[in-house]
């Protein structure tokens, strides 16, 4: 059983994000991390693997100026091997396209069962990149999972809906897309964390995947505008001093709600 | 300028947020709708809303609808019906339409959207950023169709008065390996009271609550204020309630009159789905807590005691 998972690495989110001016893209010039929503498939991924009794698990990611930090996280946590997209052209690169880079890169990485990613990516969060890769590679997708299991060559997936869930099954090889939350995260061990310094990332650049045009040139897509929104204004912030529910009885019966 | 709608049906009827845009789109052009499943049973609401046509994909035999509406749009474009562009709700489905039509069309997608101009031939939309202080204004180059997906309650949906829309059908092909997902069962998740996103009053619980079970006094706030409950990413993601409980960037979007954030911090990721609440009042032990820069009232305090006092107040009126 191999499983390929798709991570970003992105800017620490819980530091402020900005935009660059003269790239119109999101400043990515500090350390870049493993986007947390993508733990969770490299979880799922080692936990399948595992359950199969062989087989590996491979990343894919693109990323500026070779960085690989986000990814040595996921092989740390016990992945195999990785490819990595890495090319100043790229810069700008829309969804569509990055699914085609990705898709690429997957193929890179040998026979595989099964394609992993989270629903969408923290810092950029256009949400159609694992069902548009699946398409780009003639594979079945099943987007949103709140649960994973495989019974041979058959996937069952509990998939997220707006009403509740629904029970999906698919043959292999196929793709899902697993929300937040779906698996726990393991944390890497110390002995993870050196092992994941000797393990092959094969970096190569969009040419060499032969995915052209990208950047911006590609993208069907130009920014014309940033703004700032108008803001809303704080109101009254008051120390709770036994008596602040008090506070919140009389602001409802101010908007008449109760 | 032709615009089609990506229409949504749920309980037997259209959802508000096809509503929404097709109010939208008819401002923008000729419009025309189009659903996966049987059109016929929805012409009457996507015509009073502003569709002339509704294609159809009849029932889609258990496949999910990303691959197989895709595949059906893309089959009416290349007979001909070719629209300028294609509006799609920021839904499960919609996403997953957008995306595999996107690859078919070679055509980019622009998501997370609130708002879209036409200026002849050139559509640009807008999309929020970083929690919504950076609007971001992008226009599509090249030819359409132009493939765009908007956020709940980014318009206000309006009868036009139209007639029914004339029904077309329009097949799913040969969907090959993409086809092989199916739905084997559907389960609905019971709960009483109004819906999250339509309640006048949403009473929402995070991490400060401390543990799961503290979850049921912020159901019973929201009953005594005729409201309905929600949650933050961090207690959905811990098992605390399910995910239809989410408020935020990747859960509901909600406008009420009233919104109350107990013990949430208030990541980006959780304001972008209720900063467009009319009042907001946010109880939180921290200070510091990005919540208070955009509350009406705040409190800061330990939620686990005020909320039981505010309960006891509420429930001796």
């Amino acid at each position: 059983m191999n499983v390929i998972v798709c991570v970003k690495q992105i800017p620490d989110p819980a530091l402020p994000q900005s935009l660059d001016p003269s790239t119109k893209t999101i400043k990515r010039d500090g350390k870049l991390i493993l986007d947390e929503s993508d733990s969770y498939g490299v979880e799922m991924a080692l936990q399948l693997v595992g359950k199969a009794g062989g087989g590996e698990v491979s990343l894919v990611s693109m990323a500026p100026n070779g960085e690989t930090s986000g990814m040595r996280t996921a092989l740390a946590m016990g992945a195999a091997k990785g490819v990595l997209v890495s090319d100043p052209a790229l810069q700008g690169t829309d969804a569509l396209t990055t699914a085609k880079i990705l898709a690429a890169a997957a193929q890179k990485c040998g026979e595989f069962d099964l394609i992993i990613a989270a629903t969408e990516s923290t810092d950029g969060y256009t949400g159609t990149v694992p069902e548009q890769m699946a398409e780009v590679l003639g594979l079945p997708s099943i987007t949103f999972a709140k649960t994973v299991a495989i019974d041979g060559t058959n996937l069952k997936v509990n998939r997220q809906t707006e009403a509740g869930f629904d029970e999906i099954s698919c043959t292999l090889p196929a793709l899902v897309s697993v929300t937040a939350g779906v698996v726990e995260p393991r944390y890497p061990s110390f002995k993870g964390i050196m092992a994941a310094k000797s393990k092959p990332v094969d970096t190569v650049t969009a040419a060499d995947l032969g995915v052209q045009p990208v950047g911006w040139a590609g993208a069907g897509q130009e920014i014309t505008d940033i703004a700032q929104a108008a803001e809303r204004q704080a109101g009254e912030i008051v120390e709770d001093d036994g008596e602040g529910f008090a506070k919140i009885v009389s602001f409802l019966e101010s908007k008449k709600v109760i | 300028m032709k615009v089609w709608v990506y229409a949504q049906a749920a309980e037997g009827a259209v959802t508000t947020g096809t509503l929404e845009l097709l109010t939208k789109a008819r401002s923008l052009g000729d419009v025309e709708a189009f659903l996966g499943g049987d059109a016929g049973d929805h012409a009457a609401a996507l015509g009073e809303y502003g569709a002339t046509k509704v294609y159809g994909t009849g029932d889609l035999g258990g496949h999910l609808p990303g691959v197989a509406v895709a595949s059906a749009m893309k089959a009416v474009i290349d007979g001909g019906d070719r629209p300028d562009l294609i509006m799609f709700p920021q839904s499960y489905e919609g996403r997953d339409v957008m995306a595999r039509l996107s690859v078919k069309l070679d055509r980019t997608v622009l998501t997370n959207n609130t708002d879209v101009e036409v200026d002849g031939s050139t559509v640009k939309t807008t999309t929020p950023v970083f929690g919504g202080n950076t609007l971001v204004t992008a226009a599509f180059t090249g030819e359409g169709p132009f493939l765009a997906a908007f956020r709940p309650k980014s318009f206000v949906a309006e009868s036009a008065g139209g007639g029914a829309a004339e029904v077309a059908s329009a097949a799913v092909g040969d969907l090959g390996a993409t086809g092989a997902a199916k739905v084997e069962a559907v389960h609905v998740e019971e709960h009483s009271g109004p819906k999250l996103d339509e309640a006048a009053v949403v009473v929402s619980g995070g991490r400060g609550l401390g543990e799961a079970g503290n979850y049921a006094t912020i159901e019973t706030l929201a009953k005594l204020l005729k409201g309905a409950p929600g949650a933050s990413r961090a207690i959905v993601d811990a098992g605390w309630v399910p995910y239809s409980y989410q408020v935020g960037q990747t859960g509901k979007v909600v406008k009420p009159d009233i919104y109350i954030a107990v013990g949430i911090s208030g990541a980006t990721q959780h304001m972008v789905g209720m900063k467009g609440s009319k009042t907001i009042i946010a109880i939180n032990k921290d200070k510091e807590a990005p919540i208070f820069g955009i509350a009406d009232l705040g409190i800061v305090g330990d939620a686990q005691k005020i909320v039981p006092k505010l309960i006891e107040a509420l429930q001796g009126r």
